[in-house]
């Protein structure tokens, strides 16, 4: 049975993204859906909206993975929220993500950029 | 795949739907920060989540497994609906489990008896030594009399083809001191018996070569497991205990395995002994050197390479030695060509040998048939109450179709409930096999021979089980699920559709379906009655004498202080101290008590010229005749007055005057025994006749018999027996007799049989095929009724409202109950003439079972169909009622 959900990095990009998007946020301290969701908006400078459609669904995957993990705790509002945190192999694939992230600006930039010089 | 994951998507749900909710909260918090009023701010907050439903859905999905989520809701769908309807649910779950626990227990029967390899090691390398054409006299004893010593020691000497040779045969010896016996089920074994077969001892040991050898001392005993268990409650001391066995004290050895009972299925064994001990409890009548006492059978272990084929190829190149090398010395030369002539030969034997197998090969084949026959009702049955069901559901399944529910999935919904139906059924089938199957040998055990067979569920058994539930499931499950789903939704939902043309051929299925049930129905009553009628007539012959209140008594007088030379009085006296008990009305001697599975038979010689055929013989004592109740016609009994001193004298049978002495007064006349060179025959004179009795088996012809005299008995030896009359109940006459018996010598052993056990032993095939074909018959003819029934009952259903008009255009009720039978009587004869074709086409694998009657008796053929038509008509009588009943204003009303 293939995995539903998880197809490849390169297949589709913005679900990938989301995912390593994810695991950064998470690299600063654990956190809460809506606080994700905020800080990642937040940092693109409200460039990236992140459907929450998405993003549950893409948190049940990374946990599913091994790469995070939840629990429940209670938000700044004193509502009861569920947590999320980085594993360490969540750390190690942030910066296998990461790396190879960079691999793929680069090569798409050197073929980006000459033609527009 | 991951299990884990489908097992946890309940509480992966939960979770979701309150991270959700919580997460709501929080934004909503976040929107109300922003300056929104409380109920704006919970609606931005929803619309900024989206839809939590869908994001449930997307999450739970990426955890299910979707056809098994699918399945498990047609399952509980399934189970729903029989829930639902508890009188469809039972009906289909009962026929179901009848059908294949009855095909299960028949089948379980078959592999134990016949297909189940022997619990030893490599099974598949064991053959059976075999004699060929077999031209063979002499004394036959054990239940395998294949080989005799000499010859067994001949073949060890010169055979090829076996790394080891496992020599048995069955006695049964006695436990007691004396007094009423306690025999317990033995078999003779050589040394290399376990050994070859490969069976290691789970306490102390078990034989090895150097324990049997000739005059070996008070050699050991092995116990079995079940033997250890009764009588030692599996004691750890019992090994070095000692046991007594017909008198001579044996030290027990070691026990075997729980899972072994010889090689022998269907019978099992108490204790073993090795064959050298014969020459100990047998003494001077021991047969190691009988080169025509036949009583071994043997199992060889084929070396590697060698076949079964090849085997007997070197077993036949070495038998005109061998059998030249132990030609007996007393045979005459017309025994000596035959026993010159024999060649053995190896046969696969990897399921051991059994006497039961033979006995009953055809019965479990034909029950098995049988059983399929009934199993094929069953579905039948199952089918047409399932499409009775789809039919009902119509609508409903019309209504989903064009709400857009596919074909595939409707057609799995119907068929997990066949499948629910088939499990269950299955189960059920699987209990109803178990106690089917204890019934079965419980029916055929009797006191003096207990069955045993190993019945344990094996793969084989568990395959054939759930491949018939399968196969069933599909079979009446597939074509109602299909015709449900080919009806066009729009046809169906029409207010008229239930007049529509459509349903005309649906319901010939359904009539088809009756018919096949009433045909099959038919052959399996036939079955019933004609093995009931064949066992009516066995039991009901006249043998010619009065078994009932007749008990035989076996006295065993070898460990008694009695001289040889006084046996004969001895046995007189025993005999005349049981007469004189209260309660006996008469008493005799006699060698052999009809029925009792002993035979002897002698070539007779009339004025020098030898006769035709083999005349039975017994030797009997004064009075026998009036004790088993038959009339001398001519003549005198024998008396105090024959001796051995006296000329000898011979009562014979009716049979025995018509075929050897002709017309003329029989009284007088003369013959002799032909006796083997160098020995002579008395000259008898015959000096009674009396009427015909039967010998051996009731099924028999009345045979030419001839009785001696008991006193004039040329070699009497220690064992006597004695027929009894009285109308005393076993238990008295035997302890009275015992301590009667006792009395003279304490060491005597005494052992009572009523005449009429032998003879319901020797009836017990005719009473399984009986029983069991009269169950199966009957249910049979009741699943025909069932399913004639609910054919009915949905005709005068969907034709309501044509009767209704029919009424209102003036139709009597009359007419309509005659509407109703006429269409039932059609499908009645219809099935019935299909059944007859089936019925003479099947018979003839019955005719070797039956007896009086054939498989064709117009007799039996119209009593069945009598039977079937009479229930037919009980069946249908309630939906004619029914319909008659109709009230046109109700039915009219209904469209």
């Amino acid at each position: 049975m293939p995995k539903r959900g998880t197809p490849p990095l390169q297949g589709d990009l913005l679900q990938g993204t989301l995912d390593v998007l994810i695991l950064k946020t998470l690299a600063l301290g654990p956190a809460h859906g809506h606080t994700i969701a905020h800080l990642i908006e937040q940092r693109s400078d409200e460039v990236l909206q992140v459907e929450h459609g998405s993003l549950y669904p893409a948190l049940h995957r990374l946990e599913d993975r091994g790469w995070i993990s939840s629990f429940w705790g209670t938000s700044e509002n004193n509502r009861r929220a569920r947590y999320y945190r980085l594993t360490p192999v969540g750390r190690r694939e942030l910066a296998e993500q990461t790396s190879r992230w960079d691999l793929m600006v680069a090569a798409i930039n050197r073929v980006l950029k000459p033609a527009m010089e | 795949m991951s299990w884990r994951r489908f097992f946890r998507r309940s509480r992966w749900d939960e979770e979701r739907a309150r991270e959700l909710e919580s997460n709501l909260q929080i934004e909503t918090d976040a929107q109300i920060a922003r300056g929104l009023s409380p109920e704006d701010a919970r609606a931005a907050a929803r619309r900024k989540l989206g839809n939590a439903t869908r994001i449930r859905e997307e999450i739970y999905a990426m955890n299910t497994i979707g056809w098994l989520e699918t399945l498990w809701q047609d399952l509980r769908y399934g189970a729903r609906l029989l829930r639902l309807n508890p009188g469809f649910a039972t009906v289909a779950i009962l026929s179901l489990a009848l059908g294949v626990g009855a095909n299960a227990a028949i089948f379980q029967l078959i592999d134990t008896v016949r297909l189940r390899t022997l619990p030893v090691s490599h099974p598949e390398q064991l053959v059976e030594i075999q004699i060929g054409s077999t031209h063979r006299t002499g004394s036959f004893t054990g239940r395998r009399p294949m080989l005799t010593y000499p010859l067994l020691e001949a073949i060890r000497r010169d055979q090829q083809a076996f790394s080891g040779l496992a020599v048995w045969s069955a006695a049964q010896f006695d436990l007691s001191q004396g007094g009423e016996a306690q025999n317990v089920q033995a078999l003779y074994v050589n040394g290399d018996f376990f050994p070859t077969l490969g069976v290691e001892p789970i306490a102390g040991r078990l034989f090895v070569p150097s324990d049997d050898v000739r005059g070996c001392g008070a050699p050991g005993v092995v116990i079995s497991y079940p033997f250890w268990q009764r009588q030692y409650g599996g004691a750890a001391s019992v090994i070095g205990q000692t046991l007594t066995l017909d008198g001579h004290a044996f030290d027990i050895l070691g026990v075997t395995p729980a899972a072994f009972f010889g090689v022998d299925v269907g019978r099992s064994f108490d204790v073993a002994v090795p064959l050298c001990a014969d020459s100990i409890i047998r003494a001077e009548k021991g047969r190691l050197d009988g080169r025509a006492s036949w009583w071994l059978a043997v199992l060889g272990r084929l070396k590697p390479g060698w076949s079964a084929t090849r085997a007997t190829a070197q077993l036949a190149a070495i038998s005109p030695g061998l059998f030249r090398a132990t030609l007996p010395e007393q045979y005459g030369p017309d025994d000596a060509k035959g026993y010159l002539a024999m060649k053995l030969a190896a046969a696969p034997a990897p399921a051991g040998t059994s006497a039961l197998r033979r006995r009953y090969d055809t019965p479990l084949w034909l029950l098995l048939g049988a059983t399929a026959l009934l199993l094929l009702i069953t579905c039948a049955n199952l089918a047409n109450l399932l499409l009775a069901r789809a039919t009902a559901r119509e609508r409903e399944i019309a209504v989903r179709l064009a709400l857009g529910a596919s074909r595939t999935r409707i057609v799995r919904q119907l068929l997990a409930e066949s499948l629910l139906i088939a499990c269950a059924g299955t189960v059920f089938g699987a209990l109803v096999a178990d106690w089917l199957s204890r019934f079965i040998v419980g029916l055929l055990s009797t006191e003096t021979s207990q069955i045993f067979l190993d019945f344990h569920l094996d793969w084989r058994v568990f395959a054939l089980m759930s491949g018939l539930a399968v196969v069933t499931a599909l079979l009446f499950g597939l074509a109602p699920a299909l015709r449900a789903t080919q009806t066009a939704p729009a046809e169906v939902m029409k207010t008229g559709g239930r007049s529509a043309t459509d349903t005309h051929e649906r319901f010939s299925l359904r009539r088809a379906l009756v018919v096949a049930q009433v045909a099959l129905s038919l052959v399996l009553v036939l079955g019933a009655l004609l093995f009931a009628r064949t066992l009516q007539n066995l039991a009901t012959i006249d043998p010619g004498f009065q078994p009932a209140g007749l008990v035989s008594i076996n006295l065993d007088l070898r460990r008694t202080a009695i001289p040889a030379a006084d046996l004969a009085a001895a046995k007189t006296r025993l005999t005349e101290r049981v007469r004189a008990l209260p309660g006996v009305t008469s008493a005799a001697e006699a060698r052999i008590v009809p029925f009792d599975g002993n035979f002897w038979n002698e070539l007779i010689v009339i004025n020098g010229i030898q006769q035709p055929g083999i005349p039975y013989f017994n030797r009997v004592g004064p009075d026998y005749f009036r004790t088993i109740g038959t009339k001398l016609v001519r003549g005198r009994d024998f008396s105090a007055h024959d001796t051995a001193s006296s000329p000898a004298v011979a009562i014979v049978s009716q049979s025995f005057v018509r075929k050897y002495l002709g017309n003329g007064d029989p009284i007088g006349r003369a013959f002799r025994i032909r006796m083997p060179p160098g020995q002579t025959s008395p000259n008898y004179q015959v000096i009674g006749v009396v009427e015909d009795t039967k010998y051996q088996s009731v099924r028999d012809p009345f045979g030419p018999l001839v009785f001696t005299a008991a006193a004039q008995d040329p070699a009497p030896d220690a064992f006597g027996t004695a027929v009894v009359r009285s109308n005393l109940p076993l238990a008295t006459l035997a302890s009275e007799a015992t301590t009667a018996i006792t009395g003279i010598d304490p060491a005597a052993v005494v052992q009572f049989e009523p005449v009429e056990q032998d003879l319901y032993s020797l009836l017990l095939p005719e009473r399984l095929m009986a029983t069991l074909s009269v169950f199966f018959g009957l249910l049979a003819a009741l699943l025909a009724t069932i399913g004639l029934y609910g054919v009915l009952s949905y005709m005068v259903a969907r034709r309501r409202n044509e009767i209704g008009i029919r009424m209102t255009l003036g139709a009597s009720t009359r007419t309509v109950i005659r509407l109703i039978l006429g269409e039932a009587s059609l499908l009645v004869t219809v099935g019935l003439a299909i059944g007859v074709v089936l019925a003479v086409a099947s018979g003839r694998a019955a005719n070797a079972l039956l007896y009086g009657l054939r498989a064709s008796d117009p007799l039996t053929m119209g009593l069945a169909a009598a039977l079937l038509v009479t229930v037919a008509a009980l069946a249908s009588w309630i939906p004619a009622m029914r319909a008659a009943r109709v009230d046109p204003n109700v039915a009219l009303r209904e469209e």
